[in-house]
């Protein structure tokens, strides 16, 4: 009796669960499905849902539109090269905060943290004008350094929490057995950070992929990435559902993919490890 | 274990980062700083000093600042209400023993990796569309007339978009917080009688206070910079002109820097009070 109510319960919860699940995933899927569709299947009334003609034009227009590989290109630069230089710069310091913690380290993680929380939109004016000034508004190596100094704080503080995980312990023992500074960093802390940085630079590449405000107030032709890309669609000209629901599906695939794997350092990396 | 030298040599390892964001944050700051004590309008010509406080005054007493708090406390205070009672319930509801659960995880968490642009044109486009959107045919075979959201209910919509990016991050932070709650003190719990209210009163609900108020902090913290979602839906018309999209408009579009620089420093001490708070609950977090 009691496993038929538990049955049922669960039979419940997973129907109520996977109602709202696929309600929340609608526009994407829907977004995937039109990107299939011609142009005048795309806004049929009634909406067709899989009954209709696949096609992959959409793709091939959008893909022949010269510019939008380098769309393309410049997020990837954009994600991959802050990410990278981010990385650099961080690793020594969450690394030097974890292990070699002073009586201001906390106070340093806590500033670092505030410079986060500026709005962007405080500083827009005088960012602008520095880039004008030095002649590189637009340029994708300025873009680079702003999305990695606006990442630059989640960088520290979730690497800091992965570090801070390593036992002192293992050094200790390492020491012990003779191990010089330059052993212990490369055989014995390296490998325990590994994944710890992986993950960091998952879920950066995300937040740098997906970055909409300095990407649309600061590029115009040779530094923008698809966040500028894709609002270029915002004035619509005659049909064209189907081609900006092809350049969506392209431009949120890879993130997509790479979020999925990163739900667990999500959560770390946004809460600045308040939430584990 | 830490020497004098491991010390020093820490300090020059962080020395990069804290330079890079010190230079970062102050450099910008205090320019615009500077720019707000000015009559500086780039397109006139104009860069007079002197102003005092004379853009504060103009930018705090012209309409728009009254109606972009307005529209900023509406999208933040719409959105976190939305986010916060959805993902509770979300969260409660992926921590049952269900068929798939790790898909329906995916499924929900899906709209935060979707880049702010693409959401607010494919709603925008695809579902509010008065003549082509999804509502507009599902309100037709309803025999309703269709509405033109983004015009008619301007803010709800934009709450709607931005709602669907955050319910995922309310939802995955709460669930990750429910999960490490002790079953067996629930278990306890329902053995003593405790129907399922006052199981969620009085455990579930305490036990996630913590977690609430940082998914609260940090999401007010992204919320009172919302750009893009503002800029391809509406560009600020129809009530929906922020704080952040008012001091934009104000620096960029309408090239008043002076004035525009006086709201940009309003909407950092605006920020920085909502952070302080942040930083408490996270700083704790550091003791433990």
């Amino acid at each position: 009796m009691a496993r038929a109510v538990t049955t049922q319960r669960k039979i419940a919860f997973t129907a109520l669960a996977w109602i709202i699940g696929l309600a929340i995933f609608f526009p994407i899927l829907w977004t995937i499905l039109t990107s299939f569709k011609t142009e005048a299947t795309a806004i049929a009334d009634p909406p067709v849902f899989f009954n209709f003609d696949w096609t992959l034009e959409n793709y091939t227009v959008v893909q022949e539109r010269s510019d939008y590989m380098r769309y393309l290109w410049n997020s990837v630069v954009l994600a991959v090269g802050s990410t990278i230089f981010g990385i650099i710069i961080a690793v020594p310091a969450a690394w030097s905060m974890a292990f070699v913690p002073g009586k201001r380290t906390k106070d340093v993680l806590m500033w670092m943290l505030s410079t986060k929380m500026l709005p962007a939109v405080g500083v827009l004016y005088p960012i602008r004008l520095i880039l004008i000034e030095l002649g590189i508004l637009d340029s994708k190596g300025a873009l680079i350094f702003i999305l990695m100094m606006i990442n630059l704080p989640i960088i520290i503080w979730m690497l800091y929490t992965y570090f801070r995980e390593i036992p002192g312990e293992i050094l200790e023992a390492a020491r012990m057995d003779g191990a010089t500074l330059k052993d212990e960093i490369l055989y014995v802390l390296t490998p325990m950070a590994i994944p710890g940085i992986a993950s960091t630079v998952l879920l950066n590449i995300i937040l740098a992929w997906n970055e909409a405000f300095w990407t649309l107030t600061l590029t115009t032709v040779d530094a923008a990435p698809l966040t500028a890309f894709i609002a270029s669609y915002s004035s619509p000209e005659g049909l064209f559902y189907a081609k900006l629901s092809a350049a969506s599906t392209m431009a949120i695939a890879p993130i997509l993919i790479l979020g999925w794997f990163s739900q667990k350092q999500l959560v770390r990396g946004l809460t600045f490890g308040a939430v584990k | 274990m830490a020497t004098q030298h491991s010390r020093s040599a820490a300090r020059l390892m962080m020395s990069p980062a804290v330079f890079l964001l010190l230079v970062w944050m102050l450099v910008p700051l205090i320019m615009t700083l500077w720019f707000s004590t000015l009559d500086y309008r780039p397109m006139r010509g104009t860069f007079d000093c002197c102003e005092g406080l004379g853009n504060y005054s103009r930018f705090v007493t012209s309409s728009a600042f009254l109606d972009s708090i307005v529209a900023t406390l509406q999208l933040v205070g719409g959105v976190l209400v939305i986010t916060v009672v959805g993902g509770v319930l979300l969260a409660i509801l992926l921590d049952q023993p269900i068929w798939g659960q790790g898909v329906v995880r995916i499924l929900v968490i899906a709209p935060f990796f979707v880049m702010p642009t693409v959401s607010a044109l494919v709603w925008k486009n695809m579902f509010m569309n008065p003549v082509n959107g999804l509502f507009a045919h599902l309100f037709k075979g309803l025999g309703l007339q269709p509405v033109d959201w983004l015009s008619q209910y301007p803010m709800f919509s934009i709450i709607l978009i931005v709602s669907w990016q955050w319910l995922p991050f309310a939802t995955l932070i709460l669930l990750t917080a429910i999960q490490s709650l002790d079953s067996e003190q629930l278990e306890a719990a329902e053995m003593d009688g405790a129907g399922p209210l006052s199981r969620f009163g009085h455990i579930i609900l305490p036990h996630l206070a913590r977690s609430i108020t940082v998914v609260v902090l940090i999401q007010t913290i992204f919320l009172l910079s919302i750009f893009a979602e503002i800029y391809v839906t509406t560009s600020g018309a129809f009530g929906t002109r922020t704080l952040t999209y008012l001091v934009y408009q104000r620096v960029i579009e309408s090239q008043n820097v002076g004035l525009g620089s006086a709201g940009g420093i309003i909407a950092v001490i605006l920020a920085n009070i909502v952070a302080l708070v942040l930083m408490r609950v996270v700083g704790k977090n550091l003791d433990a």
